[in-house]
């Protein structure tokens, strides 16, 4: 069997490279350069997708438009955004966390229960409930890497025991469904500042979390694009017997982003219970099919191995977008999930035309 | 080329030093499959064993071994004339032993100079700034492939969209620049036409003359023959023989890599009625 080159539609190029540039090899460059962009910016479709969505509803709503209206859509994307980011980075790994929204009720609830009913202050509260993420998010990938079953349905078995044991416990312990009174513990002012403030820029409020969404989309694109372990996320996520072949710790690489997705999970967690000072025990469950599908509009291939953090917070902000957008030009709210899905169906479908083009080349 | 490390081990008789790596009667099974079973052999600086074999013979088996993927279930390996044993892929890297998987082992979504560096990435900076350097990474990958002769047209290029021989030469410049002492290519030629094959032949040799040793697999003794120095050939997970190149002719490979009379008959049949 022969392999022809990329090239094979032009009779004369030779297939076999010759040093020094030819004026075929100048032609070949042209050919490639317009596709190779679309599959070296996986976040553009998403870009294109808010920058639409944000026309349509400026254009008709004057509340949307307003600055305060801004920091009201800001302000959904900002925690969607930044469990998307995260959720993201495992999607380009290779992997799924169905555990990643049902865990921002489990971080939630820990630093009620802990300040409300074992008396501890708001911080070490906060820190006992990060210690548990961290577990649960290296049980996830402990139990992935070792088992080598679909993480899919490793984090499905977390996420049930994850949704037991939050209304279990939380029962056990208040006897009620919801744990409240927060505010009442040392502590909570300054992480009340730390998670839930407000910040005011040009005379409108903005809550913090936005900033912290910010300053994690620029975290996590440039440990993806600029760092070595960015590099074994990728290669992790592409082919996982080649890159532990050419020496990448992909089992540590894994286990490490389900980490880092339990660590988002607790900052948003956080982020709740700072904010709203009493925690629902049902919080967060079915959230993680939105992180998941922000990641998918921002480009992440569902296979693994593509993808962008940029692209899932503007995938995050598309929900935002459209969430409020929607509320303020009184629709029936049942089209934000129509919405979403179309959005997604027409995302999923970009995206396979980008892996068959780059696969399109495989011998 | 001579050794002149000092070589504690049992030294191979003739020649005096150790050789770069020397298979001591390896073996394997899978489960009840005995996939190899007593195969020697040597490598040495500035040659090329090649291991011959048909399909299911066992090559891949045997170079999963020398690389670090599977651990040999008796028989052990010697680098420089001392027992050495890998527990993974990146324990043989980091003895010097490069391995151009036939799969060739490259991710076919990231770009050249990303797949040219996995695993050994470049850093730059200190701390928790510490990061892939990917100025040298891109430079490199363009210079190292360009005094190989091979013409990318971009390294951010996918290596997904590469040809299947341009594909082949880049994981074998890979290799060869990141410090191998041993190259080992899996089947390197098999997917490839008369004129790629040829191409990657050539960087074999350049492998060779930069004084790697190289461990080329095949199942074709026409690419074997013009650049190896020894042949091992595997039959059935077993070996027929372990040939320094005077020793042995190419149609002798041939004959005894199909089994001679097997050949014979083939030719036989083969022959039209009319001839
Ligand atoms: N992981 C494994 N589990 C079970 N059997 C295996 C495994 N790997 C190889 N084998 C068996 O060992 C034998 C040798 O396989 P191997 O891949 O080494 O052959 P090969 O010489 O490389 O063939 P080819 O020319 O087709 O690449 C085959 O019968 C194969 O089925
Ligand atoms: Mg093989």
């Amino acid at each position: 069997m022969s392999t022809s080159t990329t090239t094979a539609a032009e009779p004369g190029a030779a297939p076999s490279p010759p040093p020094g540039p030819a004026g075929a090899g100048d032609e070949r460059v042209a050919r490639v350069g317009v596709l190779r962009k679309l599959l070296v910016k996986p976040e553009l479709g998403a870009l294109i997708g808010a920058l639409v969505i944000l026309v349509f509803f400026a254009a008709q709503s004057s509340t949307f438009r307003d600055i305060s209206g801004v920091a009201n859509w800001l302000d959904p994307a900002s925690t969607i955004g930044i469990m998307a980011i995260a959720v993201a980075l495992l999607m380009i790994g290779g992997h799924f966390d169905l555990s990643a929204g049902v865990m921002t009720g489990t971080t939630a609830l820990t630093v009620g229960i802990c300040t409300t009913q074992l008396d501890m202050t708001v911080w070490a509260a906060i820190a006992v409930s990060l210690a548990i993420a961290l577990s649960i998010g290296f049980l996830n990938g402990f139990l992935v890497v070792r088992t080598k079953l679909p993480s899919f349905i490793i984090t499905l078995g977390s996420f049930l025991m994850l949704q037991g044991l939050n209304l279990g416990l939380t029962k056990a312990f208040t006897g009620t469904v919801t744990v409240g009174g927060i505010d009442d513990y040392d502590g909570y002012d300054s992480a009340r500042a730390v998670f839930a403030s407000t910040v005011t820029i040009a005379g409108q409020q903005f809550r913090i979390a936005i900033l912290w969404w910010v300053l994690f989309t620029v975290l996590a694109s440039y440990v993806l694009l600029r760092t070595r372990f960015g590099n074994w996320v990728f290669a992790t996520g592409g082919d996982e017997v080649a890159s532990r072949n050419v020496g990448v710790p992909a089992a540590r690489t894994t286990i490490t982003l389900f980490m880092t997705t339990a660590a988002a999970a607790w900052f948003v967690g956080t982020v709740y219970a700072v904010r709203t000072t009493s925690v629902q025990a049902n919080i967060g469950i079915g959230q993680e099919l939105i992180y998941i599908v922000a990641a998918v509009i921002g480009g992440c291939l569902l296979t693994g191995g593509f993808g962008s953090a940029v692209g899932a917070s503007l995938g995050a902000l598309i929900f935002g977008m459209t969430q409020q957008g929607i509320t303020y030009l009184g629709w029936d709210t049942d089209w934000f999930y129509f919405f979403l899905g179309a959005m997604l169906l027409l995302a999923v479908l970009t995206n396979q035309v980008v892996r068959r083009y780059a696969e399109s080349a495989r011998a | 080329m001579t050794d002149t490390l000092p070589t504690p081990g049992a030294a191979a008789a003739g020649a005096g030093d150790a050789p770069l790596l020397e298979v001591r009667s390896v073996g394997k099974t899978f489960g009840s499959v005995i996939s190899l079973q007593d195969v020697s052999t040597v490598v040495r600086a500035g040659q090329v064993t090649c291991v011959l074999g048909d399909n299911g013979a066992g090559k891949s088996t045997f170079i999963k071994i020398l690389s670090g993927v599977h651990q040999p279930d008796s028989g052990s390996l010697a680098m420089n004339g001392q027992q050495v044993t890998f527990g993974s892929p990146r324990q043989a890297l980091d003895a010097g032993i490069a391995t151009v998987f036939q799969d060739l082992a490259m991710i076919p979504l990231m770009a050249i100079w990303r797949n040219f560096f996995l695993g050994s990435e470049p850093t730059t900076g200190w701390g928790p700034f510490r990061r892939f350097d990917s100025a040298t990474a891109k430079e490199v990958t363009r210079r190292e492939l360009g005094a190989m002769g091979i013409d990318i047209r971009d390294p951010d290029q996918p290596v997904g969209t590469l040809s299947g021989g341009e594909r082949q030469s880049v994981a074998i410049a890979r290799a060869v620049y990141h410090g191998a002492k041993v190259l080992i290519l899996d089947e390197p030629t098999s997917a490839l036409g008369v004129k790629q094959a040829g191409v990657v032949l050539r960087y074999i040799a350049q492998a060779r003359d930069r004084g790697l040793g190289v461990v080329f697999i095949t199942h074709n003794p026409h690419h074997a023959f013009p650049v190896g120095d020894r042949f091992l050939l595997l039959k059935r997970g077993r070996s027929l023989g372990d040939f320094a190149k005077g020793e042995v002719t190419r149609d002798e490979i041939t004959s005894m890599m199909a089994g001679g009379a097997e050949l014979d008959e083939l030719a036989h049949e083969l022959e039209r009625p009319g001839d």
